[in-house]
């Protein structure tokens, strides 16, 4: 468990961090997200008491970080692949984090296992892909059997395969009764991943719920229905005063009512259903929808971020039209 | 039109690419894909001329890269965000660019709107973050309203607006006519950016079709049914309905079924038929993950092999925590059978994966872990069992949006 | 509290496991060695040609040490990426996530260090002077000789010193380009500017590679005289690093990692 109390960071004038107050509790998998320069980063390297907080606390099963014994055995976490010295062999790199933690030495070869660097254990991490040096970090993250794991975008440079297996990685951790935490900048990733979310924007929390409840409060939720009788299915639902939007191919969108509802209704009415499903945004929608006015380096701008994206590019009139046809 | 014919690269002994045939079209996206180590960077340098192939050849526009007259123009690239000299401004390091082209100058600026630097244009790049060194590269790309594109990995270090931008980005570009050519790790994005796809494995081809095919050919369709929840006869009842009838039907985690092998409205009938009522029955097409994952499962590099073991089984005998700290989770309100405790693990069985884990090694002397059915989730059959839903699937409707749980 | 056995091994193991620990010690060895040999080869040929005064003054075990002048540079350097490659690589989160305690960090880190620095320093500081001296030959001074193990064994904590001295400015400047841009320069062009001028002399006798040095002498050079005598300079060097300690202590303390 990781509580924040009133967390705030200042760096000189610049407010990073403003009075974050939440929970992560074990036993699931916990997002972290928000725009570039919300104060992800910030935040979670203040929880590892890297960074010193202007004000408010951080207390990891009730107590500071620095009064943990062998804290990697509380802990791990994962907040930069790269941070590693890169002439060091990855064996000695987690041999000398075990050591200092008084974890066996054989726990080294277990994780390197576990990561799937065995067969690289020799070489300095200086070589290694992005991807490599990903794994390295989630070793590391693993080496002290920790209860509470920080994942800072733990994706990263993996490819498929890596991905799937370290999204499996932290929803096992977490079906374990360990605390997870992880942020990411992919919404779809975390979709999958994540049961519970914290949001943050501009250094403030924006939310911490449950995934269905985030997406459900920041989208628009409804449900489908088909059926071989499109005329009696809306008779049916316009005697009942449910109202209900024909969308083509004989579909029809219901908002407000829920699924288990509208299929006792149908049963009721002995109306044949060929499709009868809710239909919820995706977390994406939902996260651009509450973090809308709080992307750091386009809001002021003032145009809405994903419009002008689309429709600026590419290429207006106007210029190098001259050449254009020369190069063609 | 990017073209490949025969492609093949031989770094000393080692085959990176091999006789790779395949086209580029414009109009569309076209979402290029393989597991670490297939050969996808060395085909896209190829193409761009960076590296020379050992036999074979790879043109754009029927010519190759090397011989094309004013290249910058008529071909952008993001390879490396990172491949730029970090004391040169934004703003600086594009107007070199540009002018080794004759491009005006005042296209630099535009770029540099488009992308969203025109703030940070002036600043040193050094100080950028991996996101803004993206959108750098990106507008690099941009910089001579190139007909051909190709990007590696364009959504490393955004963030999910930045993400967005460049998938609309991508898009907007195929359906100006040009050529897009994206490589990209995350199935999920590329499933929502791409119509096409092509994928390799060990340097051969494996799949050159579009996401619709590929998804068809590679995963089964299924779709998801629930009956009402405090009846669980009518469950079985439609469970055993669906079984004489040809159709598979697996139990989710949730309560709802799974079914693969019967079309919707026969499913409706079927549960008509057997009087039972329905509270669900929508269609899901599975995701291109798991398409990808079941085709390329053979393909994968040396580490995947060593992935799919079941991790840290053999813990060394002996290791017991030092400084008491499991002791002291174990009383602080973790549930009860909690690693450390030798019971077996309570939530294991809803994890679908576990199930199919190796039996558990012999339960770890006093290291935790170990003892635990699946400790670190390791094996992952892919495609046995699909898990995610739809949600990423480009359906021709919209598809089915689940949260995962 | 991290216990600091456990901290100990942890950075000896980090010392053992990079390559730059072997190189820079290894050039140390063998530059302050070769160095002294060659420099005593030609005091040996030249030592007819001296001035009396030079010959009665002549201090055959303070020469066999001049390679050390080169040689310091290389503990520098090894003094320098021990702290700062910690922080270049940004490896500095990490171990500070092991261990929080960021004294126990600091202090174990340059404990181990410096221990190998002065084993590795009294090797050299006896191999030099055994090597310099058997070239010598007849102009030779032996170790039972008075004062000469104190300075033998003086060179070994010298090069440990300016080793120790390195490691703090590093935790301060926490760049290894940065620290290394101050010192080089300080050691090899500042220090012998001030100490051979002689308005800044007086000044230059202060710093700490010129108040270290005065262990090494055993016969003191006519018309210098040094306020200090040779354990007085060891202290003056001892308490640059102590100062130079407590300001990287101070960083690592207060600032964010």
């Amino acid at each position: 468990m990781i509580e924040l109390e009133g967390l705030t960071k200042y760096y000189g004038d610049t407010l990073a961090v403003d009075h974050l107050t939440f929970t992560v509790r074990p036993g699931m998998v916990t997002g972290f997200l928000g725009p570039n320069g919300a104060g992800k980063s910030t935040t979670m390297r203040m929880m590892l008491d890297l960074d010193h907080p202007t004000e408010g606390t951080v207390r990891i099963d009730g107590k500071h970080y620095r009064q943990l014994n062998d804290p990697l055995t509380y802990i791990g976490a994962l907040l930069d692949a790269k941070a590693v010295h890169g002439g060091r062999s990855a064996v000695n790199h987690l041999l000398c984090l075990a050591q200092s933690n008084g974890i066996p030495r054989e726990r080294v070869g277990e994780v390197l296992d576990t990561v799937g660097l065995t067969s690289v254990a020799d070489k300095r991490s200086k070589g290694f892909s992005l991807g490599m040096s990903q794994r390295l970090g989630i070793a590391a993250a693993l080496l002290g059997d920790p209860k509470i794991l920080l994942f800072d975008e733990p994706v990263n440079g993996l490819d498929p395969e890596g991905i799937h297996w370290i999204r499996n990685l932290m929803k096992n951790l977490a079906a374990q009764g360990r605390t997870v935490f992880v942020s990411s900048h992919l919404m779809s990733e975390m979709a999958l991943t994540a049961e519970h979310l914290v949001v943050i924007g501009q250094g403030r929390l924006m939310a911490d719920m449950s995934m269905a409840e985030f997406i459900q409060q920041n989208s628009r939720s409804y449900v489908r229905m088909r059926s071989p009788e499109p005329e009696r299915l809306l008779d049916v639902l316009h005697v009942e005063g449910i109202e209900a939007v024909a969308v083509g191919n004989g579909s029809l969108e219901i908002d407000g009512v829920p699924a288990d509802e509208l299929g006792g209704l149908a049963a009721r009415h002995q109306l044949v259903l060929h499709e009868l499903s809710p239909q919820r945004a995706s977390l994406e929608e939902a996260f651009m929808r509450l973090t809308a006015e709080s992307v750091e380096y386009h809001a002021h701008d003032g145009e809405p971020v994903a419009a002008y994206a689309g429709t600026q590019e590419p290429a207006p009139s106007g210029w190098g039209a001259d050449w254009q046809k020369k190069g063609s | 039109m990017i073209e490949a014919v025969g492609l093949t690269k031989r770094y000393g002994a080692k085959t990176a690419v091999h006789n790779l045939s395949f086209q580029v079209r414009p109009g569309t996206v076209t979402g290029f894909l393989g597991p670490n180590g297939s050969g996808k960077s060395t085909t896209m340098r190829m193409i761009l001329g960076l590296d020379a192939p050992t036999s074979g050849r790879a043109t754009i526009g029927g010519r190759p890269f090397r011989q094309l007259p004013n290249a910058p123009r008529q071909v952008g690239a993001l390879l490396d965000a990172k491949a730029v000299h970090g004391g040169r401004s934004a703003r600086q390091h594009l107007l070199c660019l540009a002018q080794l082209s004759g491009i005006p100058a005042r296209r630099v600026d535009e770029v540099l709107g488009v992308v969203g630097l025109q703030d940070v244009a002036k600043r040193r790049s050094k100080g950028f973050s991996l996101g803004m060194g993206q959108r750098l590269g990106i507008a690099a790309a941009l910089l001579g309203d190139p007909q051909v594109l190709l990007f590696d990995e364009p959504v490393n270090g955004l963030d999910p607006e930045g993400i967005l931008w460049v998938r609309n980005l991508m898009k907007q570009l195929a359906a100006e006519g040009r050529t897009v050519f994206v490589s990209s790790h995350l199935m999920s994005e590329m499933a929502l950016t791409a119509e096409h796809l092509i994928v390799i494995g060990r340097g051969q081809l494996l799949a050159d079709m579009s996401v619709k095919d590929f998804i068809s050919a590679n995963s089964a369709d299924f779709a998801r049914v629930r009956t009402p929840d405090g009846e669980p006869e009518q469950r079985e009842k439609l469970t055993s309905t669906l079984g004489e009838a040809g159709g598979q039907v697996v139990a989710e985690k949730d309560g709802a079924l799974r079914v693969t092998g019967l079309p919707l409205p026969r499913i409706s009938d079927l549960a008509h038929e057997a009087d039972v009522r329905l509270w669900e029955l929508s269609p899901h097409q599975a995701s291109l993950e798991e398409a990808y994952m079941q085709l390329t499962q053979g393909a994968v590099d040396y580490r995947s092999t060593i992935d799919q073991r079941a991790g840290l089984q053999e813990a060394p005998a002996g290791y017991g925590m030092p400084g008491g700290a499991p002791q002291g989770y174990a009383g602080q309100g973790y549930p009860p059978g909690m690693p450390g405790q030798g019971q077996p693990n309570p939530y294991a069985p809803q994890d679908p994966y576990a199930q199919q884990a190796p039996p558990a090694a012999a339960p770890g002397q006093g290291y935790p872990p170990p003892a635990q059915g699946q400790p670190y989730g390791a094996p992952h059959p892919y495609g046995q069992q699909p898990q995610a839903p739809a949600q990423t699937a480009p359906a021709p409707q919209p598809a089915p949006i689940e949260d995962a749980r | 509290m991290a216990e600091v056995p456990r901290v100990l091994r942890s950075e000896w193991t980090k010392i053992k496991s990079v390559r730059s620990t072997m190189w820079t010690l290894g050039t140390a060895v063998l530059v302050t060695i070769a160095l002294g040999m060659l420099i005593c080869t030609l005091v040996r040929v030249d030592f007819g040609s001296k001035s009396i005064n030079q010959q009665i003054t002549f201090d055959p075990t303070n020469v066999s040490f001049t390679g050390m002048t080169l040689g310091q540079l290389a503990m520098i350097v090894f003094g320098v990426l021990v702290v700062a490659n910690e922080y270049s690589s940004g490896m500095i989160r990490t171990s500070l996530a092991a261990v929080p305690q960021r004294a126990t960090f600091l202090f174990c880190k340059l404990l181990v260090a410096t221990a190998l620095v002065l084993v590795v320093g009294l090797v050299t500081s006896f191999a030099a002077f055994f090597a310099g001296q058997a070239v010598l030959g007849e102009h030779r001074a032996y170790l039972s000789d008075p004062g000469v193990l104190r300075a033998v064994i003086g060179g070994g904590l010298y090069m440990t010193l300016i080793a120790l001295f390195s490691m703090a400015v590093a935790s301060m400047l926490r760049s290894a380009m940065l620290s290394l841009g101050v010192l080089m320069p300080f050691f090899f062009l500042i220090s012998s500017i001030l100490g051979n001028v002689s308005a800044t002399r007086k000044l230059g006798r202060y710093l700490p590679d010129q108040a270290g040095q005065k262990i090494m002498q055993v016969i003191a050079p006519v018309n210098d005289p040094v306020p200090y005598g040779p354990w007085g300079g060891l202290a003056i060097m001892m308490g640059w690093t102590a100062v130079a300690l407590a300001g990287g202590f101070l960083v690592l303390k207060k600032r964010d990692a």
